[in-house]
């Protein structure tokens, strides 16, 4: 198979767009489709600061470095949410990124640590508030993620997630007709009130295999193991159901996705309804500040529970 | 050859000449879902496989924390809605 492009030996095959690449010219079709989800999407600009969310993972890491290929001014931030070795292995790849790339484009790294606040790991966290680790998780991210970009003065909220997962995350609101979430699902979400930071996905023209490809061809070392706690998830379910037609039909999961995105692109609301919307519901949490529906927010109640629980 | 696959980790023998498409069918692994790896080099699907070569056939999903499609908040601990994103912020 030789590449689409120069003709040398290919070592990538990408169905879905009928071609194939060598590593030089695959790096260039990445970054392309990277630019062209930020530029019409309008996530960000050359002179914003950047904050990424890294997992240690291929797409955050792989994500991270194609910004600063980019000559976007972007650094990181990791949660350590204390899951054993596992949160020991994915903290030492994502140290190893920032200490031997991201810092030599200028970019610094942001830690926290979900054990030093708590008291407790993810896991024992989910267990005291009855709860699934990963949905502990999402709440635990999304808010010190939100924190850390709106505490550091950052524009925008950069997340590692790519075609496969949104395809996934798409099909299962729709399987249980969770028609609130559709509107958020778009890549490009506005800092609509005081205490949001904007939110953006720059990989969403891309699929997890050429993120996982890319990052293989860069060198960049991510952690390779699942996470425990994601074990027979249904997002897993999803994507496998999803990969299965991919592999019979090429271009599903972007004729899924892509397709959903062209058409709420013509009854989505505009920045300034959904800015109009958050701000009929939300108002500071009497605790922290952050936006919320409720008078304390989810996390504060969560931590709140954890201090009473947990012994210090 | 010897080939490395994970979740869980195990090294399996499979005997060559093989294409790469091949060899994920005959492991019964979906191409999308995989990357094959021969030394460093990452390969295609109509790459020839032979005894000598040392594989590993990458799984590349990778995700579990959707809280959206997961569970509805417990009694115990009534979630905010909406959330500041109801997307977890990492993958």
């Amino acid at each position: 198979m030789n590449c689409t492009k120069c003709k040398t030996k290919a070592v990538i095959g990408l169905p879905r767009h009928n071609a194939a690449f060598c590593k030089g010219c695959f790096n260039g079709f990445v970054h392309d489709q990277v630019a062209r989800a930020i530029k019409s999407e309008k996530m960000c600009g050359k002179e914003d600061r950047i904050l990424v969310a890294v997992s240690g993972g291929k797409d955050s890491l792989a994500l991270w470095d194609i910004l600063l290929k980019l000559g976007y001014r972007a650094d990181g931030l990791y949660v350590n949410l204390g899951i054993g070795t596992y949160s020991e292995q994915s903290h030492a790849k994502v140290t190893k990124f920032a200490e031997a790339v991201a810092a030599s484009h200028g970019a610094t790294l942001h830690l926290h640590t979900v054990e030093q606040e708590a008291g407790a790991g993810i896991k024992e966290l989910a267990q005291l508030i009855h709860r699934p680790t990963c949905s502990t998780c999402g709440t635990i991210k999304r808010y010190q993620f939100n924190r850390v970009a709106i505490e550091q003065h950052y524009d925008v909220m950069a997340t590692g997630h790519n075609l496969d997962d949104e395809a996934a995350r798409l099909l299962g609101n729709v399987l249980h007709w969770q028609e609130e979430y559709l509107d958020k699902q778009g890549p490009s979400l506005p800092a609509s009130v005081e205490g949001f930071a904007k939110k953006v996905k720059p990989l969403y023209r891309l699929s997890e295999r050429e993120l996982a490809a890319y990052a293989v061809l860069n060198r960049i070392d991510y952690i390779v193991e699942e996470c425990p706690m994601a074990k027979g998830s249904k997002m897993l379910q999803y994507k496998e159901v999803l990969n299965r037609l991919e592999t019979e039909s090429p271009g599903t999961k972007q004729m899924f996705y892509w397709g959903f995105l062209e058409k709420q692109s013509k009854k989505q609301p505009t920045a300034s309804t959904m800015t109009e919307k958050d701000l009929s519901v939300l108002h500071p949490c009497t605790s922290c500040s952050q936006p919320t529906t409720a008078v304390v927010c989810s996390y504060c109640k969560m931590m709140a529970r954890a201090k009473t629980v947990v012994p210090r | 050859m010897q080939v490395q696959l994970s979740h869980p980790a195990r090294t399996v023998e499979v005997k060559g000449p093989k294409k790469v498409k091949d060899l994920l069918r005959e492991l019964n692994l979906v191409v999308e879902a995989h990357l094959v790896i021969k030394g460093d080099d990452l390969v295609t699907e109509d790459e020839m496989l032979y005894d000598v070569d040392q594989i590993e056939v990458r799984p590349v999903i990778s995700g579990g924390n959707q809280a959206e499609v997961e569970a509805r908040p417990s009694k115990n601990l009534r979630l905010t809605h909406p959330q500041p994103e109801p997307k977890p912020a990492f993958t």
